[in-house]
């Protein structure tokens, strides 16, 4: 069997599990953090938003991180699934980049008085969103999808020095944005009952966007892989010779013989 | 629970608009991605058998 055919059969076996444990975290998160974690001292209850914003922010940079690796197996390693899972997760990326923005934006209104400023953090996820857009407008500029999936991985490569740029800019250029909330040497600055529901919704988010690429792969695995007979068996196409409802009865009786 | 009825919870402490359009968009966002990825997945199967079938009437 074909990388892509093993895949398809594999992650139809791993869906179920993912959409499962993303809809329980998102949804416990959910209700805890809009519901029961006590409001912030001083933001009041602005700060649930950060509920949506920090795991929309975190998946933005998992999912450009990804399409960087799926570009060095494409390029590398010529694998194909490995670009037909860039092709997948892209768009993702782009709408992860865009939702963190928008409700930055949003929670920038009551808590500094202004929905956008050039802060060094807001910048480079702008150009994160730029970027994503990039790829994805690249891969379908060719001709050929070879030339596109090539120039689209190159991009994501060289995009990946905006990375380092977005989590180090609050350290950097200390302005309006604050620091992480999660990091590996220290507790969150607030009280559990603020940060599990939201290391819940970081952790359904990573579920929700492994599922949702699992699904967007499978799409882009079929759409490639249009002419192959696993396609068309799995689509209970019948084989050609067995086209009319002659062939196909004179077969099963052959069968039964 | 941080609010003292329903109608306290929904007012968000007068942070409504901001907490609900983050929230709300987000919810959007997520689920037309899943619903535009399902509709994709019936429109490519949808071609493939176009395809099968004109390869056939033309065999």
């Amino acid at each position: 069997m074909s990388a892509p055919a093993t895949f398809f059969a594999a992650s139809s076996r791993w869906l179920p599990w993912l959409w499962s444990l993303a809809i329980i975290m998102l949804l416990i998160g959910s209700v805890w953090g809009l519901a029961f974690a006590p409001a912030d001292y001083q933001q009041g209850n602005s700060f649930r938003i950060i509920y949506v914003h920090v795991p929309a922010a975190i998946l933005a940079q998992s999912c450009f991180m990804l399409l960087a690796a799926c570009a060095v197996i494409f390029l590398v390693w010529k694998i194909k699934l490995a670009d037909m899972v860039a092709t997948a997760a892209a768009p993702i990326g782009a709408l992860m980049t865009a939702l963190a923005l928008f409700s930055g934006s949003v929670w920038g209104i009551p808590t500094w008085g202004t929905w956008w400023i050039w802060d060094a953090r807001l910048t480079s996820m702008l150009i994160q969103l730029f970027l994503y857009l990039g790829v994805i407008v690249l891969r379908g500029a060719f001709a050929s999808r070879d030339s596109g999936s090539r120039a689209a991985s190159i991009l994501a490569l060289v995009g990946m020095v905006n990375i380092p740029i977005i989590k180090y800019s609050v350290d950097w250029w200390s302005t309006l944005h604050q620091p992480a909330t999660f990091t590996l040497s220290e507790a969150p600055p607030m009280p559990a009952s603020m940060w599990i529901p939201l290391l819940l919704m970081v952790m359904g988010f990573y579920a929700f966007f492994t599922a949702l690429v699992l699904m967007r792969t499978r799409v882009e695995v079929l759409r490639r892989e249009s002419a192959k007979q696993w396609v068309r068996l799995l689509l209970n196409i019948v084989p050609e010779r067995a086209s009319s409802v002659h062939a196909a009865s004179v077969q099963a009786k052959d069968e039964r013989h | 629970m941080a609010f003292t009825s329903v109608a306290d919870f929904f007012a968000m402490g007068g942070h409504a608009v901001y907490v609900w359009s983050a929230w709300g968009l987000t919810t959007a966002g997520l689920m037309g991605l899943v619903i535009s990825t399902r509709l994709s997945r019936r429109a490519v199967e949808a071609d493939i058998r176009r395809r099968v079938r004109r390869e056939r009437s033309h065999s």
